[in-house]
Formats: C-alpha cells, sequence, structure tokens
C-alpha cells in the first residue's frame, strides 16, 4: 500500500510518501491513521487530531470508515486552500 | 476543458480560444483568483501553491462534469497554476460559455466555490514573519454547500 502526504501532513511526518504493509487488522482509513500514527514521533504529531485531516483512497476523496486493501493509493492531507 | 500548470495563462487568449467557431455562444462568465495581499496581516512576499499531482486532474474534470450536467453550458474551462507566485499574480481562471447569461453566470461560481473545496491544492504563504500553510475557510465550506441543491430546472 502506498500512502501519499501533503502539506503540514508531509512536514510533520518527513516524508512525501512511503510504502507500508500494515496488519491484516487495518481495514479502513481511521485505522491505517492510527496504526501510521505509531510508526515514529512526526507521524504522531501528524496524526494528533484526525478531526483536522481529509483523506483519499485511489484518488477519490472519502471517509475515515472507508476500506483501505493492499495495493491502495492512501493520500492524508489537510482541508483544501486552492482557488 | 481542464489544465493544470505552472506558468501563467492570459485570460483574453484562452477565452477566445475557448469560443472560436462557437456561434451558439450567448454569454460568457469568467473568475480570476489571484494572490492577494491581506492588509490586515504582515506583508505577503509570496506564495506556493502545492497540489496532488494526478487527483487534482481527475477532481477538476468531475466537477466540471457536474457543472455541464446541472447546466446546458456550450463550452467551459478551468486553469488552475501551481508553484510560486507573487501578489498579483494570477491563480485560476474559470469560464464558462452559454446561450444565457444565467447559465454562464451560476455555472461560473459554482465552478469556483466547488474547486476551493474539492480540488487538492494548499497554499502555503511566505510573509515578513515567517512561513505558513494556509488554513481552510469555514465560510468556503458554506458557499460550496449551498450548490449541494441543484438548481431548479426552467
Amino acid at each position: 500500500m502506498e500512502v501519499l502526504y501533503f502539506a503540514w501532513v508531509r512536514d510533520r511526518v518527513g516524508t512525501a510518501r512511503e510504502q507500508v504493509d500494515p496488519p491484516e487488522s487495518v481495514s479502513t482509513v481511521g485505522e491505517l491513521a492510527r496504526w501510521l500514527a505509531s510508526r515514529s514521533n512526526g507521524h504522531a504529531a501528524a496524526f494528533r487530531d484526525c478531526e483536522l485531516l481529509r483523506a483519499a483512497v485511489n484518488q477519490e476523496h472519502v471517509p475515515f470508515g472507508h476500506p483501505v486493501a493492499a495495493g491502495d493509493e492512501v493520500a492524508f492531507f489537510p482541508p483544501m486552500t486552492g482557488g | 476543458m481542464i489544465r493544470v500548470q505552472g506558468v501563467d495563462f492570459e485570460p483574453g487568449a484562452e477565452i477566445d480560444r475557448l469560443l472560436r467557431g462557437r456561434t451558439a455562444v450567448g454569454g460568457v462568465a469568467s473568475f480570476i483568483g489571484i494572490v492577494r495581499d491581506d492588509l490586515h496581516g504582515p506583508a505577503l512576499r509570496a506564495m506556493t501553491l502545492e497540489h496532488y499531482p494526478g487527483m487534482t486532474e481527475r477532481m477538476l474534470a468531475a466537477i466540471e462534469q457536474e457543472a455541464n450536467r446541472r447546466w446546458r453550458l456550450s463550452a467551459s474551462l478551468i486553469i488552475h497554476r501551481y508553484g510560486r507566485m507573487v501578489p498579483g499574480d494570477r491563480i485560476v481562471l474559470v469560464v464558462t460559455a452559454a446561450p444565457h447569461r444565467q447559465e454562464a453566470l451560476e455555472s461560473c461560481q459554482f465552478l469556483i466555490d466547488w474547486l476551493k473545496t474539492k480540488a487538492p491544492f494548499w497554499k502555503r504563504e511566505e510573509t515578513e514573519e515567517g512561513e505558513h500553510w494556509v488554513e481552510a475557510q469555514v465560510r468556503d465550506d458554506v458557499a460550496a454547500a449551498k450548490w449541494q441543491t441543484e438548481p431548479s430546472a426552467n
């Protein structure tokens, strides 16, 4: 599974993308976020308050209850500020 | 038509190109977003727009498709820049052309309102006091939410 980070989420995690292989118990975006938070202090800082985050699976906006599976591209980022 | 690019665009030339040969167009609406130096905060030196390549194009295309589903449009165009820009620089162009003004004006506002909350762009500001990520505004969510109800058919 490939995980991408953008804006201040990337700044805190310290990398823009990483390949991860979460345990089978991780089946949703929210569970993935909790699992990722345990990987480093930077991850913990990025995922401290998931209310501040948005997620996409395979480049579609999804809620944190959305399923994730091996091979997915999952992205975490703050609310968007384009335009 | 959508375009995501680092370089500037020329609005007049873009509109001319979009309308070429389209004689059924009765009105064109456009919106140009510009890097603003907010008079109330520390002076803005520059702004960098980050985006999610791939998803950005998908979302802009989906938003444009939704506008064409809701309104009878002759043509539409969204250009959004990324990278570093300074106050006064153009960031985004939305153009809608339709047989009548109402479709053009409404769909243009819809596109920029939805784009702001759905297209994966993030602004980072460089001010004389340092750098920071711009926070999303509640008023942008409110502006986008008012389009949840579709315009009545006429």
